[in-house]
This record gives C-alpha cells, structure tokens and sequence, in this order.
C-alpha cells in the first residue's frame, strides 16, 4: 500500500502531502523532514529505493522538484517509480509548465493524484481517464 | 479549495484570504479571524435564507479558519446543506467539510447519511463518486453500517458506470480495513471476483486491490480468483503492446496491473488445476522470454516497467518455490541485473537473490554468482547496494565457501560504513561459528572481527567465544596462544583485553611452557593493558589475576603487590576496591587446595542456540535470518559481565557457597536441576505437590483403561504403545509433572524441567503390590524421524523394585530440532511370574521447549503480519469440550510454555500468546492466538510460526487442550 507521497522543492520544502495512511498534523512535519533529508542526500547514481524505519521511500527528481513515496512491501518499487513518472507525464500533460504551474494550482495536482491514487492504492493508470474529471470542472468552469 | 478562477470566484474569500495574508501579526489574524467568524454567525442565523452560492463561500471561509489551526464548532449544518445542491461546486465544498470537520454527533450523521444516501442513488457518476469519496475519508463506524451493505451492490451492478465501480472498490476496501465485521461480503463474493473479468482495465486495476486484501483474509472463499487472474494475466501478456492502448506505458501493456495480477496470486499456493497452472507457468516463461528480447524503446521507462513485472513474475516464482527450472531461470535474470548499469536493478536484483539463496533448487545457483556479489560489496558506491550484497553473500552462505565469504566480509569490514558495521561483526560472527570446522578458524575470526571492528562488537559476540572456547578443549591451547599474540599489539581493542583476561586467565597454563609467554610475561602484558581498562574491564581482569595465583604459584608474590597497592586496594570504585581487598585475601589466606577448588576451571556452558542470533534478528527484523522472532530477553543469561563476577568471587572468599564455581563472568552454569527424590514407600502422589488434582483425576482415568486391556502381555518384544497413550499424552502438554500412568501393579508418575533446547525427566516407578518386581527394566526409543529430532539419554534402573517401593530414573532430553512424535517408553517386568510389557507415550512434545516472548500490541501485530504466507499458518476451529472459564485458559495457555500477552489482542475476549522453540538447530518464533465464542461453545485457534511443521504440531497439540 502507499502511504503517501510528496512533493518537495531542492530546498527541501514541502510542496504537496498525501497521506493515506493516519499521520497526526502534529508530526507530519517532522517526518516530512526527515524522509526528505534522506533523499536529497543521496547522489544520482544512487539507487532509488530507500529503507525508512518499517517502510521504503521511492524517489524520483524531476529538475527542482522531488516527489517521494512512501510504500509498505507489498508494493513494487519499480512499478511505483513509473507511477510516479506517469504522474508527471499527467501534470505535463495538463500544465505547460509543471514546475512554477503546480505551485499555483495546488488543488489541481490534488484532483489529478486523487484520480490516479485512492486510499493508498493505485486506481487510474489511463492518462486521459485521469484527466477526463479535469477537464470537466474546467468545461463547467468557463461554461459559469 | 476551489481556484479563484473567473467563473466561478468567491471573491468574498479571496479579498478574506489576502486580508489575512496581510496581517503583521499573529494578533492582528486572531482579531481579523474573530471578526470573520461573527459575521458569518450573524449571516447564518440571519433571517434571510442564504442562496446556495454564499452558503458555499462562508464554508469556504470555516475551513480556511480550520485550515489556519482554529476550533471551528458551527457551520456543519450549513455543510450538511450543501450537500444536498444541485451544484456540483457547492456539494463538492459540503462534502469537503463534512469530511475534515465531521464529528459523532448523532443529529448530523443521520443528516450526512441521508445525503450520502440521495447521491449515491443519483445515477449521477460524479455525486456517487463525491458521496462514495466521502465514506471512505471518513471510514467511522457509523458510515460502515449505513453503508457497507449498500456499496457491493453499487460495486457489481450492471449499470454502474466504470469509475463509479473503482471508487466503490476502494471504498469498500477502506471500510473492510476499518471494520471487517461490517463488510459481509458472502452473497456478493462471486461478482467482486469476477470483476477480474471487467472489461475495463481502471475497474480491474481498482477491484484488485480490494480482491487482494480479502483474499488474503479469506483466502478460500476468493480462492476463483486465482484461475481469472491468471487468465487476465495471461490476456495482457500475450497481447501486443497496440492492444490495450492507453493502459500501454512505453510499448508495455498495463504494467501495473499486471503487477497487482502477480501480486494477488502470491496469497495463493500455485494452482491444483492443471490447465490453470500450466497457463500461469507460461505467462511467466513469456515474462522471463521478454527479458531477454531487444527492447522497443530505448527510454529508460519502457524498461523499468518491463522489469517491474519481471520482479514481482520471480517474487511469485520464489513464492511458489516449486518450479527449479524456473527458480533457475529467474536466478539467471537477476545474475544479468547484477551487472546492470542501473543501480535500481542492482538493488532490487540483490534484494530478490537473498530471497531465492534460500529455496533448495536456486542455492547453488545462487552461489554461482558469488564472485561478482563480493565485488559488489567492493566497489557498490551506494550504501544500501552495498547493504545487499552483504546481505546475499550472508544469504548464499554454506560449509562450501564460508571461509571466502567470511573473509570478505572481515576485509569489507576495514572500510565498511558506520551504519552497517554492527550488523556485519554479528553476520560474521554467526556465519564463523555456524560453519567452522575447525575452531582455531573461528577464534581467529572473531579475534580478526574484535581487531577490525572492536567498537562494534557487542557483548554477546565476545561472551561467545569464550562459552566456545571453554565448552572446546582442542581449541583452548590454540586461543590461549593466539590472544597472547594479539595482545602484543600496543594498541589493542578494550574488548580484545576483556577476551585475552578471560583466556589467560582460564588457559594461561596451557602457554606458559614457552619462556616467552611464561607466567610473568603473560601478566605483565595483561597488566600493561590494565590503567587504559574500563572499570568492568578491569574488574575481570582482577578475577584474571587471582586465577593466575592459583595456576601459576610463582606470580602470587607479584599479583599480590599489585593487588596492595593503593590504587587497587584503595581504589575510588567499590567494586574493584572489593575485589582487590578480597582476593588479596583470599590469596593470603586459602590454602593451595582451597584456593584451586575455588579457582577451578570454568565448567562447560549449557549448549545452546547463539544469543548472537538473536541479537542480528532484533537488529534486522525477519527475513534476514532464517528464524523469524526472537527472544528479547535471552541476552539475560549472559549478561552481567564483570559485575556479577563480583558476587561471585565475595561468595567465593566467604566459602559460603559450596560450590563457588568462580563464575567470572556470571554466566549459569549447568547446575544439576534440583529435584528431590523422595524416600521408597511414600504416597507416591507426595512428589507432585503442585498436581494433586490432576494426579487424581488421571487416576479416575486409569480405571477404564484396566478394564479394557490386560495388563499381561507375553512377549519380550516391547508393546506396541497403548491405545490411551496418546490420550495420556495430550494431558501432559500443558503440564509438566503429573501422574502418567497407572494400574492396578505400577504406578508411574512424571516431573520434568525444561531450559532452553534441553530438559530433564523424572520417572518415579511405584510399586503398588506387596511382590517384588524382577527383572525389571525400562527402555526409551525414539522410532523413526524421531532419532534425529531428539536427544534422549537415560541410566538403567535397578532390576529389582521391592513391594511398596519406589525408582527413580532420570532422563535427559536435547531438541535438536523441531518434531511431531514422542519418544516411546517400554517397561518389562516380571510380576509373580508372569511378563508385563507395557508401552507408553513419553510426554516430551514440542511445545515444552518454548521460551515465553513479551512483546508489546505493535511489535505483534508487526510479526504476526510477517507471518502471513498461508503455510506458516494453521488454524483450528473446534468445539469446547472444557468449559470456558478464563483462569482455566490461562493456566492452560501459561503451561503450554508461552507467554500470555495482556491488552495486545483488541477483543478482551481473545488471548494471544508469544514464544520461541528453542531447539538445537533453530530457534522457532511462534505467535498464537486463541478466539473463544462462549455463545457457540467453540474456540478458534491460530498459530503463525516461521516453520509450517511447528504451526501445526502446536496448533493440533493445543486444539486438545480446551
């Protein structure tokens, strides 16, 4: 199952959370922190995958922006590194310019992970599925 | 929150929010938040009703209070109304609150659930997946049993639209996490199954993860899942990658679902049908093929996605563990990927090689690839990679290349990086042990491990080598010689000294024939090493120089000024000020055989199981090891170093204690277990004190068996075993001493000590007649299988027992390792002539070599987890036949060995218990756990263990029991 998945900027601020798994607001940060340390340490032809307390982290830079997710083992490491890619590919697809467009439209990139992600599980895989309720809003939106 | 966009924009809240951006301090947004809250108070108790657009704003604004860490506590009514708009924006607002800000008020949940109710009976897709959303972030109790019922016919219904089905899917999954005993799936199984066969991927992709939780719950009731899995598998690998369009990913077809279709079928054993597992064994040799063809895209996710399935194809063929040509095959692959220039395919490749050392068909194929781990652990610039291959070459281990891999992993060991060092000196450690041959290896191994690595090396290592060399006399010349060589160093490791002082101390003299490490010479570079000591340090090394006293006479004038002198005797720490003022003493005064009784050599430690493996499990958790759980508390034993050692030399210098013993360094020694052997004639049923009623209730037993089998038997062959034998045995699984046997001649009665892998047994054999018994004699065999599982020793008893008197015999029990039958017990006597040859079931079963575990509720849940693959299970459900009193389960549950977990179970009803077999050749974690129905006067009853034999035997030992 996933856990969650963020986003974070090279200087390791957290730009989006998904938790699916009960985290108090508390220590949400902490745990941000300390799992982001871990990753922006490592170098480029380090692997992947990192072991995080019980669970693994997999992490995929894409220029400034980091997006890591936690996993339990009953998921695939590389099957959840390409979801991630896929994910991008998704926000690429829908923002010209994903880096600086996701900072703006936050609750966008939520409807988009929501589709994609639900409860920790991996719902969606068909890039224009998950754009498809998007797509409608922004219809609805203009139609206003 | 929705975008501030030009259609649709809530001005109100952008102005709102700015405001609050503004403000220069935390006052100045506490007053601007106040502010806001009043007026939206007085707008909502205003008398104009609100159009749904404000209601829509104002909610926005309270959950940006919310948001901001404020108490909201009104406004949830007007949420609970929006949910009932038109709109989708003004729902989608509603049901956003209602999922941060719901609360158990009754009032509202009724509300909530009404309009949860509408939308899902809608027909509108996006307010069904906006109410369905809804259950699943909030996933109370109270949701569960409006709706648990409703949402599998949503899921299977013809006419629901595709993305409806998958937010159904997971949100039923969502429910039957939280409360399983809400979600009844029975009449919908069938259809959830087949949603396999779904015409639409996104459904399939989404209904797996619900089918694979239950599955893995109910196992047999989803077991059709396996033959539509591995036909929906079979579609998609065989198709073209044009086929399923946009489930493609770089020229793969659905990768993530077949991942999820590889996983689900790993809850499974491999299919019985025979059609059914020759298509799964295809799919998988096509996926082994497809690894070896040319890819189509050279872009590095079209491999990564090829591989995903490609891991998680092996994962199921290790899994299965069943197939060695495809066992082989996946050992070839990840061989390839060992070499791979992408370090994610190195990692896991290493990663799932560790899993495939320990299935019997791929090991030596594994081993194969040994050189090319080791030069992994060489030049790997990623620690983690680097972890692995440690991990592996521990893995692949064997008598064959151990001294290679040990000496790798030593050298590794010089340049190895902090994190890890400590988990390598134990691997090293337990692998020099477990595969030495000749122990001079090993000593020199560990003294190599203690120079490397010496700030790593835990107590446990070293007190192990030292049991080793004292429970070895061919090894102890050969130590002797070699920590006096290592001591030479001038630099030389703390923990090196504490050995050196312990070995010296014990075997000095076996060294002390060459003037170069004669007596003197061997204290003095003992005592060079002293000032530089720790204090428990040189608290053993004090014990080391009283034993030199006693074996070399010709240093007590030496050690003796040393131990005057102010900066012992003196000393600040009472400790070592005790020790030195004591054996000062003792040396002084104890005459030569005093002193040598005293000063004796250590006596040979208990054999058992390497606490140094316990220690590696607690570090890495399962998985690295073979055995699965271990025992927090063995270390107990050894522990205490130089500090108990304290004890005992004050014991040794009072002479209060006859046997003194010397225990340098506190450790157990095997003290003959202190059973009293009652005087001939007594009442036999005396000897158990603690068995009275059980002693009598087996009597009431005896009486039946009398009257159905005759005690003469004419035949010098021993007995087969009596029919009640194994009746008899059951009794004695959760207890220890008893009444065993008895008619109207012999009476046999039992008591027995269990202590890690070993145990003793008592035999009291009466004689109820007035006649003597001659010839009498009693044998214990252990048949079949058995004679490798078990150790048993035992002394012949006297071949006369007088009228009305009693023999004891003792017999002693080693578990090597785990087993089902019990050894058989044939007693011969001559009774006025005639033969009596009776057979019976020794009670030595496996659950007597349990060591209780405490763990906490997590620490359970978390193995118990671990030990999910279905063969590590076995579960009873029977019928009591007993009745149900709590202290009575208890009592049983305690004398069966393990410990009784209080508050882990969250059902007060249920008990669970923890334990390790400890047996020669492992250590066997086990956790159970027993459900009783006082309604249906049944119990259930589960037990994971890391071996399938032992879930079983305990399992069936135990269903007995109730």
């Amino acid at each position: 199952m996933i856990k969650f998945l963020l986003m974070v900027n090279k200087q390791g601020q957290t730009r989006l959370s998904k938790y699916y798994e009960q985290v108090d607001i508390e220590k949400r940060p902490s745990l941000e922190t300390d799992v982001v340390k871990r990753c922006l340490s490592r170098k480029k032809e380090e692997c992947s995958f990192v072991e995080y307390k019980d669970f693994r982290l997999v992490y995929r830079q894409y220029a400034a922006l980091f997006i890591v997710v936690g996993i339990s083992d009953t998921e695939n490491e590389l099957s959840i590194y390409e979801l991630v890619h896929n994910f991008v590919e998704v926000l690429d697809k829908y923002f010209s310019r994903v880096v600086s467009s996701i900072m703006f439209n936050l609750d966008k990139v939520h409807i988009i992970i929501d589709e994609i992600i639900q409860n920790g599980h991996i719902v969606e895989t068909n890039k224009n599925r998950i754009l498809a309720p998007l797509l409608a809003l922004d219809k609805m939106a203009e139609a206003h | 929150m929705p975008a501030v966009s030009k259609g649709d924009g809530m001005r109100g809240l952008a102005v709102f929010i700015s405001d609050i951006r503004n403000c220069k301090s935390k006052e100045a947004e506490i007053k601007r938040i106040n502010k806001e809250l009043a007026n939206i108070r007085s707008k909502f108790k205003g008398d104009k009703a609100l159009d749904g657009y404000s209601k829509k704003k104002y909610v926005c604004k309270l959950l940006f209070i919310f948001l901001l860490g404020h108490d909201i506590d009104f406004g949830h009514m007007e949420a609970v109304n929006l949910l009932s708009s038109n709109k989708y924006t003004e729902k989608q607002i509603g049901y956003l609150f209602i999922s941060v800000l719901v609360n158990s008020n009754s009032e509202l949940i009724r509300l909530i659930n009404n309009a949860i109710k509408n939308d899902l009976s809608s027909r509108n897709p996006t307010f069904m997946c906006l109410a369905l959303h809804c259950i699943a972030n909030v996933g109370s109790r109270e949701m569960a049993e409006a709706f648990a019922g409703e949402i599998p016919r949503i899921l299977v219904a013809g006419d629901t639209m595709d993305s409806v089905k998958q937010s159904a899917a997971l949100c039923l999954l969502r429910l039957y996490k939280a409360s399983p005993d809400l979600v009844l799936m029975g009449e919908w199984t069938s259809r959830v199954v087949h949603l396999l066969n779904d015409q639409h991927m996104g459904v399939v992709t989404a209904a797996i993860s619900l089918i694979t939780c239950l599955s893995s719950k109910n196992p047999d009731e989803f077991k059709t899942c396996v033959s539509l899995a591995v036909s929906r598998l079979s579609r998609i690998v065989s198709s073209a990658s044009t086929d399923l369009q946009d489930y493609t990913y770089y020229f793969v077809p659905a990768p993530w679902l077949s991942c999820k279709l590889l996983r689900l079928l790993q809850c499974y054993p491999p299919p019985e049908d025979g059609a059914v597992k020759g298509r799964l064994v295809e799919c998988l040799e096509t996926i082994l093929n497809k690894a070896q063809e040319p890819p189509k895209s050279k872009k590095v996710q079209h491999s990564n996605a090829k591989n995903a399935i490609l891991f998680e194809a092996i994962s199921l063929i290790i899994h299965y563990d069943s197939e060695p040509n495809l066992l082989v095959r996946a050992c070839n692959q990840l061989g390839q990927f060992l070499q791979h220039r992408e370090t994610n395919l190195r990692y896991l490749a290493l990663e799932s090689m560790c899993t495939l050392a320990s299935s019997e068909f791929s090991h030596e194929a594994v081993k194969t690839h040994i050189e090319t781990v080791i030069n992994a652990l060489k030049t790997e610039r990623d620690v983690s990679v680097r972890q692995r291959a440690a991990d592996l070459l521990y893995a692949m281990c064997d008598r064959s290349n151990a001294k290679q891999i040990v000496a790798e992993m030593l050298s590794y060991l010089e340049t190895a990086d902090y994190s890890i060092r400590e988990e390598m000196v134990l691997k090293v450690a337990i692998l020099a042990e477990k595969y030495a041959v000749d122990y001079s290896w090993y000593v020199d191994t560990i003294l190599n491990l203690i120079r490397i690595a010496g700030d790593y090396v835990s107590e446990e290592v070293w007190y192990r080598v030292i049991q080793i060399v004292i429970n070895r006399d061919d090894v102890q010349g050969y130590a002797a010689k070699t920590v006096f060589e290592a001591l030479q160093a001038p630099a030389c490791h703390e923990n090196m000294v504490k050995v050196g002082g312990y070995i010296l101390g014990e075997f000095g003299n076996l060294i002390a024939g060459d003037p170069r490490s004669s007596p003197l010479v061997q204290f003095n570079l003992l005592h060079s090493k002293f000032h530089l000591c720790s204090v428990p340090t040189r608290a053993l090394l004090l014990s080391a120089y009283i034993k030199f006293i006693n074996l070399f006479p010709e240093t007590k004038a030496t050690i003796q000024e040393v131990l005057r002198s102010d900066s012992q005797i003196r000393n600040s720490d009472v400790e070592l000020q005790q020790r030195a003022v004591e054996y000062l003493k003792l040396s002084s005064i104890a005459s030569t055989d005093v002193l040598a009784t005293v000063l004796e050599e250590m006596p040979p430690f208990p054999e058992r199981e390497s606490s140094i493996l316990a220690k590696l499990k607690k570090k890495k958790g399962p998985g690295a090891v073979t055995v699965e759980l271990e025992d927090g508390k063995e270390r107990g034993e050894l522990n205490g170093g130089g500090d108990r050692g304290g004890d005992a030399a004050i014991a040794a210098s009072n002479a209060s204690t006859p046997s003194p013993s010397a225990d340098l360094l506190g450790l157990r020694s095997t003290a003959p277990v202190s059973g009293t052997t009652p005087s001939a004639g007594s009442l036999l049923v005396d000897v158990f004190s603690e068995a009275g009623p059980s002693a009598t209730s087996a009597g009431v037993n005896d009486d039946g068996f009398l009257s159905s089998a005759p005690p003469t038997v004419a035949s010098e062959d021993p007995a087969p075993p009596l029919p009640e034998s194994d009746e008899l045995l059951n009794k004695f699984v959760c207890k220890n001493n008893g009444v065993l046997f008895e008619n109207q001649l012999l009476q046999i009665g039992i008591k027995s000590e269990y202590r890690q892998n070993l145990g003793r047994m008592y035999l009291f054999y009466g004689n109820k007649t007035s006649v003597q018994f001659v010839s009498f004699n009693t044998t214990v065999s252990c048949p079949g299988e058995l004679q490798s599982q078990l150790n048993v020793q035992t002394k012949t008893v006297e071949p006369l027992v007088e009228g009305g008197a009693q023999v004891q015999q003792v017999i002693n029990i080693e578990c090597l390792t785990d087993f089902i039958d019990a050894p058989l017990l044939n007693i011969k006597f001559r009774y006025g002539g005639a033969l009596q040859n009776i057979s019976l079931k020794l009670p030595v079963t496996i659950n007597k070599f349990f060591q209780p575990t405490e763990m906490a509720a997590a620490d359970f849940f978390q193995r118990w987890k671990q030990l999910s693959q279905p063969q590590q299970e076995a579960q009873k459900i029977f019928k009591a036949s007993h009745g149900m009193d709590t202290e009575v389960l208890k009592a049983k549950l305690l004398g069966l060995g393990t410990a009784l977990l209080e508050n882990v179970d969250p059902n007060p009803e249920n008990y669970v218990c923890a334990g390790v077999i400890q047996t020669k050749a492992q250590q066997v974690g086990c956790l159970l756990r027993l459900e009783p129905n006082a309604q249906a006067q049944m119990y259930r009853l589960t037990l994971r263990s890391s071996k399938d034999t032992v879930s079983q035997r305990v399992c069936d030992l135990l269903a007995e029991q109730f």
